[in-house]
């Protein structure tokens, strides 16, 4: 059995995601042999922590309750410098300004020799490189599936499935908000701002829901598949970013004449004049990128295996925290 | 049919087809087949396949049928061609004027296609100079175009077909076009890349 020991940083539905999955997958990972002990979660509040694993229910119950996980006033830093731990979840909520606070708990748990498994684009949209730079010098795995497409598998699958393959373009639908808004305007007619309402009264949309709606989160996906995936050294401001405000009913209708549907395509070509942008396109209502509701896809255009697609959820608690329970198996396979 | 704010009900102004896919001279490609009937005599074929290059054709294909003979004891020859600048009746004239029996002539034309859709205040933007900026290109044009206005004031939606002779210069009328709509703050949505993922509906 081996054992690695774990800190939670961040814990809201993404962090308790990852707990409840923890709960529901013992059995699975001690026949797979991993023994996974969370032994600190943080919050912006504190922190608690027990060296011979936090009891996870117990602190999903303390955090409905009251609102926050916090047994004694540790910050997330200290836990992250000072708890003896291998591997870091980093899952605060993203921040496209400047990245923090995440940025500095992934750069400090490098510099304690702690792997990074991280759901928050902000960090990597921003300061890829250097981040890149930091787990390397300290030689300690960094990865973030869960940063694009949710629960969709996208980089592992370039980068491990599809490994000895030149990816040649990657297009897809990276933001489930924009995609729900379009496929409900296109089935019901109805205007941009009715079904916005609509999106965040169901809790698919943010009261503020410019960084969806204006494609900045599609943005930054992107700029994480071109780094990672193609090798670029791009941030958010490189990209061409048009969002969906503008589309109207009547647009839709014009284009379902056609036999097409409109979405917020993103896509990254490889080469020297790499294009990298997020705009709304026209895509035939039989492609696989047609797909609806708040679905992400990604059509991955290869060298040998020619077109991949994948589909899936590209949001929601548990299927984030699929895709980091994901990366920290990875992690235990990979490192002794 | 659209409900504006101030209740009016107002049918969409529908513009299809105000304009009809029409053949201009040297504006498309046409894929012509021909079948010919030649005397049996040396030096026929090249003088049968001689007008075509004069006038710039490129041939594809050419179905020689030494085995059989017409009725009338010539051999039948098929050819295929690419003809770009609309010389089709300067062909057939030197043809015949060579002694060449035609006996059909199968047409095609060949373009590439787009749709778009534009958004915004389309027609206040001067619809018709958007449109005539493609047009006086000489290798492209816009051969439909739906325009949906659902209130005064309100950004109108219009789907666009432009032809062009090929790729390339269909490229070339989508960068005029990119470039009109950032003058006139329109939104253009162009179609994803063809792939071999894209079904033909």
């Amino acid at each position: 059995m081996k054992t690695i020991r774990l800190s939670i940083i961040g814990f809201g539905a993404v962090g308790q995601g990852i707990a409840n999955a923890l709960l529901q997958k013992q059995e699975y990972l001690e026949s797979a042999g991993l023994n996974l002990k969370v032994v600190a979660i943080s919050d912006s509040h504190g922190a608690c922590i027990d060296l011979d694993g936090v009891d996870l229910e117990a602190a999903i119950e303390r955090k409905k309750e009251s609102g926050s996980i916090a047994t004694s006033g540790v910050m997330s830093l200290e836990v992250i410098r000072d708890v003896d731990h291998e591997l870091v979840v980093e899952v605060t909520p993203t921040n496209i300004d400047n990245g923090e606070p995440g940025l500095t708990y992934m750069l400090e748990a490098f510099r304690h020799g702690r792997h990074v498994v991280t759901s928050n684009k902000g960090p990597l949209a921003l300061k890829y490189s250097q981040l890149c730079d930091e787990a390397k010098k300290n030689a300690v795995h960094f990865r973030y599936e869960a940063t694009v497409g949710g629960a969709m598998p996208i980089l592992n699958l370039a980068q491990d499935a599809l490994a000895g393959n030149k990816i040649i373009a990657i297009e897809g639908i990276l933001n489930g908000t924009c995609n729900y808004i379009l496929s409900r305007m296109t089935e019901e007619g109805l205007s941009y701002q009715h079904v916005l309402g609509e999106a965040q009264e169901l809790g698919y949309a943010e009261t503020d829901p410019t960084y969806d709606v204006e494609g900045i989160d599609a943005a930054c996906k992107l700029v994480i598949l071109a780094n990672s995936i193609f090798g670029m050294d791009v941030t958010y401001n490189n990209v061409e970013v048009t969002g969906i405000t503008r589309i109207t009913p009547e647009a839709l209708t014009l284009a379902g004449d056609e036999g097409m549907v409109i979405k917020l395509i993103g896509e990254v070509k490889d080469g020297e004049n790499g294009e990298i942008m997020v705009s709304p396109k026209l895509v035939p209502e039989q492609h696989p990128l047609a797909v609806g509701g708040t679905l992400n896809v990604a059509l991955l255009k290869t060298d040998m295996a020619g077109p991949v697609c994948v589909t899936g959820k590209g949001a929601g608690s548990m299927e984030t925290a699929s895709a980091i329970l994901s990366d920290i198996i990875a992690i235990c396979k990979n490192s002794h | 049919m659209l409900n504006t704010d101030k209740g009016v009900n107002k049918s969409n102004f529908n513009a299809t087809g105000i304009k009809c896919l029409k053949y201009i001279p040297g504006i498309y490609s046409m894929i012509v087949s021909m079948d010919l009937e030649l005397k049996d005599r040396p030096g026929q074929l090249v003088q049968a396949l001689k007008p075509l290059s004069t006038f710039g054709a490129n041939i594809m294909s050419v179905l020689h049928h030494h085995d059989q003979r017409t009725p009338r004891g010539a051999i039948p020859v098929q050819v295929v061609f690419q003809l770009t600048n609309g010389k089709l009746n300067d062909i057939i004239a030197e043809l015949e004027e060579g002694g060449v029996r035609i006996v059909c002539v199968g047409k095609k034309l060949m373009y590439e296609e787009v749709t778009v859709i534009l958004i915004g205040h389309i027609v206040h933007s001067d619809m018709g100079d958007t449109i005539d900026q493609i047009d006086s290109t000489g290798f492209a044009e816009v051969v439909s175009l739906s325009i949906s206005m659902p209130a005064i004031n309100e950004p109108s939606s219009a789907s666009l077909v432009i032809n062009a002779v090929d790729m390339a210069q269909l490229g070339k009328a989508l960068d005029i076009l990119r470039r009109v709509a950032l003058e006139k703050d329109l939104l253009v949505i162009e179609p994803i890349e063809k792939d071999q993922l894209s079904v033909k509906t």
